[in-house]
C-alpha cells in the first residue's frame, strides 16, 4: 500500500454565447450635465464583475477614466433588454452593446466639443484623461466637462447612445446537423498532478496548470478570479460533488454542506494561471467568454492523473474514494 | 495569473487604455465590507411567507387535495392549488419557441418527481407556513416510475410526461439532434484500431452561497415590484407575465448583485407564485428556498451518459468519431433540450476529425428536473472527450500531449457541423502547458501555429 502519483493532461474549447445566438441585448448611454457617463443595462451581476467591466468598457470607447462611468442594470423599469447572464454571454453581448451605445455618445460629445472649439469634429481625439484635444494640436483643448455642460445648458444636445447587439439565430439541419453553434471560442489546456492513497481511494489534487486563452483579458484581475474560482470548481466537480451519490439511485442526495461534499480550502490545489490573447473577431476589445469553459479542463486532466497513478480508469464521475477502491479491488482480482 | 504577451502579438494591438487594466472592482469593498444589499436585505411590513407543500413521491396520481385544516392553522392568509394559477401549464424557453409546455406551477392531478410543488402555503410568519404546510392532507395513488435512462427509452417503460407522450424530446430532427459529416462506418473499417468507451456522470449542485428566491410588492398603482436573484431579468418577467397572464407593463423586475448564479438562477419558478400570492392577498410576499430546497428541489447539472466510438490510425490521426449522449432532463424540459442540443454542435470537441456521428437525447425520468449550470451540454461531454482522448494515445503508445496536437484544429480545418475554424488557439494554449508543466513534446508540435502567421 502506498501513496502513488500520477498526472494528467486535457485540451479542450468552449463557445461564446448562447448556443445558436438569437440572444439579444441592449444598452443605453447618456451624460450627466458634467461630463460622468451613465451606462444603463438590465443585465444582472452575478457576482463576477459584470458592472466593472461594462465600466471599463465604456470608459475606453468614449475615452474618459473608469471612475466617470457608472453602470445602473438589473433594473426592468430603467434598463433595456438582455437576454440574460449565462452562457458566457454577459461580457461579450452586453460589451459589444454597450461598445455601440458609447461610440454613438462619444460622436454627440465630438459634435459639440467641435463647436466649442470652431473646428471639425473628424479632427479632435480624446487623451483618456477627460480631456478633448484637436489632433495635432494639443494646446487647443477643453475639458469633457465643459463639453457636457455646454450639451446640456448652451447647445441643447443629448450626448447619449443607444447599442444593441444581436448574432442572428441558427436553426440546425435536420439531417446532416449543418449549423453555426458560436461566433466565437475560448480555448483552455490543464495539467493536473495528483496523489492517490492506494488503501483509502483518496485523491490529493497537488497541482493544477491551467493555460487559457481567452481573446482579451479586459480586467486582468478579474480575469484572475474568475480562471481561479473555475479551476477550483472543476476540481470539484472531479472528486466531490453530486447530489445523488448513487445515481440513477435516488437516495442519500445531501440537503445541507454537511451532507454534499465540496472541497475546503485545505483540499484546494496549487493553482497556477496562465492567459493567451486571441483576440475574437467580433468580441468587445476581442474579449471572448471565458466563465464556463474554466471550469472544465480540470476534470479530464484530474481523471486522467487518477489513472496515470493507480492504473484503474474512472469513467464515472465523482471520482470518489470508494470508486477507486472498487476499480483497484475488480484489478487485483483480475 | 501570468499573462503571455509573446503568443498571438502580430494579431492584436495593445493600445488600450482602460481595458486591460486591472482596476478594482468598484463593487468590492461593499463585499468585503458587507454592506453590498442583496435582494432579501429588504423587509416590508406585512410580508408574508410562502412555503410550498411538496410531493413525497417520485410518481403518483393526486386524488384529492384537503388544504382545510391548512387554512385554518394560526397565522395562515391563504392557499393556493393549480386552479389559481392563471396559465399553470408553462415552459421557460417558449420564449424563444422551445416548446411544448410541459410543467406545472402547481400540480395539477399528478406529481412527477419527488418534491414537486403542489400547494402553496402563504402565512405572517416562516414558522407559520412550514407549521400549515405539514397539515395540508394530499392524497395520493402512487405510480411505477423510472430513474434510469436505459430504462426510460425502453418500450413500456412508465411515461413520466404526458405532454411529450414519450421519454424524450422530440426535435424537428427526430428522437435525437444529428450531426452527420463524412463516413462513419467507412472511417471505422479503415481504421488501425477502434475504441468504443462509456461514460457517466451524476446531478451536480450549483451551491451559490444566496439561495434563489424573491420578494413581491403590491404597489399602490397596481403594478407589482419583485425584488430578485434571478439571472435574467426579461426572460423572467416575461415568462412570468404569461403564467400569470398579466400584462408585462404590470411587472417592475428590480435584481442587483447575486450572490452566485452558476445556471441555478435561470429556471423561473419562484417569482410569478410569489406575485401570484402578492395579488391575490394585497400583500407583500417573499419566497426564498432554504438550503434543503436548494439542494434538492432547484435544477442541477443534468446526469450524462456519453458513448465515444473512435476509429485511430497508429500513426495519431482520428479518422472517425461516433458519439452517442444522453442528458438526463428529470421530469420537465426546462433548459435540458437546448443543453442536449448544445453538446450535438460541440462534439468531436477540438479535433479536426473527416468522419464524425452525433446523436445527442434529452431523456426524461422522474427526478428533480436539471437545467442550466456553468458549462451544461459540454461540460461533462469535454470529460468524457479527453479522457477518451487519454485512452486512445496510450492504446497506440503515443504521448498524450502529442496525440492531441496531431488531431488540433486549426483556421480553415472544417468543422462537423459544418462551420470552417476561425480564431483557434488550442496549440498554443498546448504549447504553453507544456513549457509550464514541464512535459515536453516533439519540436515539431511546438512550431505548430493554429493560424498562417502574417496572413
Amino acid at each position: 500500500m502506498a501513496i502513488r502519483r500520477g498526472r494528467g493532461v486535457a485540451a479542450i474549447n468552449y463557445p461564446t454565447g448562447m448556443n445558436l445566438g438569437g440572444d439579444p441585448t441592449q444598452a443605453l448611454v447618456h451624460s450627466t450635465p458634467t461630463g460622468n457617463f451613465m451606462v444603463t443595462l438590465s443585465s444582472v451581476d452575478l457576482g463576477q464583475g459584470m458592472k466593472q467591466i461594462m465600466a471599463q468598457i465604456c470608459a475606453e470607447t468614449i475615452g474618459v477614466p473608469t471612475d466617470r462611468v457608472v453602470v445602473d442594470t438589473a433594473d426592468t423599469d430603467t434598463g433595456p433588454h438582455c437576454m440574460g447572464t449565462f452562457a458566457s454571454r454577459g461580457t461579450h453581448r452586453a460589451g459589444n452593446a454597450v461598445i455601440q451605445a458609447a461610440r454613438e455618445a462619444r460622436q454627440v460629445m465630438l459634435e459639440v466639443a467641435a463647436e466649442e472649439l470652431e473646428v471639425n469634429a473628424s479632427d479632435l481625439e480624446t487623451d483618456g484623461q477627460g480631456n478633448i484635444l484637436v489632433k495635432g494640436a494639443p494646446q487647443k483643448s477643453i475639458s469633457i466637462f465643459d463639453v457636457a455642460l455646454s450639451a446640456h445648458f448652451k447647445r441643447g444636445r443629448s450626448i447619449s447612445g443607444r447599442g444593441m447587439f444581436l448574432i442572428p439565430r441558427s436553426y440546425p439541419e435536420k439531417e446532416t446537423g449543418a449549423m453555426k453553434p458560436s461566433t466565437c471560442y475560448a480555448h483552455a489546456c490543464t495539467v493536473a498532478e495528483v496523489e492517490v492513497d492506494d488503501e483509502t481511494g483518496e485523491v490529493t489534487v497537488l497541482t493544477v496548470k491551467n493555460v487559457f486563452e481567452i481573446g482579451r483579458a479586459l480586467n486582468p484581475k478579474m480575469v484572475e478570479q474568475q480562471l481561479v474560482g473555475g479551476s477550483w470548481m472543476g476540481i470539484s466537480h472531479a472528486l466531490y460533488e453530486t447530489t445523488e451519490p448513487y445515481y440513477p439511485n435516488r437516495d442519500h442526495g445531501g440537503t445541507d454542506f454537511n451532507q454534499y461534499l465540496m472541497p475546503g480550502p485545505g483540499d484546494l490545489a496549487e493553482t497556477e494561471i496562465i492567459v493567451l490573447e486571441r483576440p475574437s473577431a467580433d468580441g468587445p476589445y476581442g474579449a471572448k467568454g471565458p466563465g464556463e469553459m474554466c471550469a472544465n479542463p480540470q476534470i479530464p486532466a484530474v481523471a486522467n492523473a487518477v489513472f496515470d497513478a493507480v492504473g484503474v480508469r474512472i469513467d464515472t464521475l465523482p471520482i470518489t474514494p470508494e470508486r477507486i477502491l472498487r476499480a483497484l479491488k475488480a484489478q487485483a482480482a483480475n | 495569473m501570468e499573462l503571455r504577451k509573446n503568443y498571438f502579438a502580430d494579431v492584436r494591438k495593445d493600445d488600450l487604455h482602460e481595458i486591460g487594466q486591472p482596476r478594482p472592482r468598484s463593487d468590492s469593498p461593499g463585499h468585503v465590507t458587507g454592506k453590498t444589499a442583496f435582494f432579501a436585505d429588504r423587509n416590508f411590513p406585512g410580508m408574508l411567507h410562502l412555503k410550498m407543500v411538496r410531493s413525497p413521491h417520485h410518481h403518483a396520481r393526486i386524488r384529492s387535495i384537503d388544504a382545510s385544516e391548512a387554512e385554518r392553522h394560526p397565522g395562515v392568509v391563504r392557499v393556493l392549488t393549480a386552479k389559481d394559477v392563471p396559465h399553470n401549464v408553462y415552459t421557460i424557453l417558449i420564449l424563444i419557441q422551445i416548446g411544448p409546455e410541459d410543467e406545472t406551477v402547481l400540480a395539477d392531478g399528478k406529481v412527477r418527481w419527488k418534491g414537486e410543488a403542489v400547494v402553496a402555503v402563504l402565512a405572517e410568519t416562516e414558522r407559520a407556513a412550514q407549521e400549515a404546510v405539514a397539515k395540508v392532507k394530499v392524497d395520493y395513488e402512487v405510480l411505477p416510475a423510472v430513474f434510469d435512462m436505459e430504462e426510460a427509452l425502453k418500450p413500456g417503460a412508465p411515461l413520466v410526461n404526458e405532454y411529450h407522450g414519450q421519454n424524450y424530446y422530440l426535435y424537428d430532427s427526430g428522437e435525437c439532434r444529428k450531426v452527420r459529416f463524412g463516413d462513419v462506418e467507412a472511417g471505422f473499417a479503415g481504421a488501425d484500431h477502434v475504441l468504443e468507451q462509456s461514460y457517466q456522470s451524476s446531478p451536480i449542485e450549483h451551491a451559490p452561497t444566496e439561495t434563489t428566491g424573491c420578494l413581491v410588492v403590491p404597489e399602490g398603482n397596481d403594478r407589482f415590484t419583485c425584488y430578485t436573484n434571478t439571472q435574467a431579468m426579461f426572460f423572467t418577467l416575461d415568462n412570468t407575465s404569461i403564467i400569470l397572464q398579466m400584462p408585462g407593463s404590470k411587472l417592475h423586475f428590480v435584481g442587483g448583485t447575486v450572490g452566485g448564479g452558476f445556471g441555478g438562477k435561470v429556471d423561473v419558478i419562484v417569482e410569478p407564485i410569489a406575485i401570484l400570492g402578492a395579488k391575490l392577498t394585497g400583500r407583500p410576499v417573499c419566497f426564498i428556498y432554504s438550503r434543503e430546497e436548494e439542494m434538492q428541489i432547484s435544477s442541477p447539472r443534468a446526469a450524462e451518459k456519453i458513448v465515444i466510438k473512435d476509429g485511430v490510425m497508429k500513426d495519431g490521426r482520428i479518422v472517425a468519431r461516433k458519439v452517442t449522449g444522453y442528458t438526463d432532463a428529470g421530469a420537465y424540459s426546462r433548459h435540458s433540450p437546448y443543453g442536449a442540443q448544445k453538446g450535438a454542435g460541440h462534439y468531436p470537441g477540438p479535433y479536426t476529425i473527416p468522419n464524425v456521428w452525433i446523436d445527442t437525447y434529452c431523456v426524461y425520468t422522474n427526478r428533480t428536473p436539471s437545467s442550466a449550470m456553468r458549462g451544461f451540454g459540454v461540460t461533462i461531454g469535454d470529460f468524457a472527450l479527453e479522457v477518451q482522448m487519454d485512452k486512445l494515445a496510450r492504446l497506440i503508445g503515443m504521448d498524450p500531449l502529442e496525440f492531441r496536437f496531431i488531431n488540433a484544429y486549426r483556421d480553415g480545418d472544417m468543422k462537423a457541423h459544418r462551420q470552417p475554424t476561425e480564431g483557434a488557439a488550442l496549440i498554443e494554449c498546448m504549447q504553453e502547458a507544456s513549457r509550464a508543466a514541464n512535459w515536453p513534446v516533439a519540436e515539431k508540435f511546438m512550431a505548430m501555429t493554429s493560424y498562417v502567421k502574417g496572413a
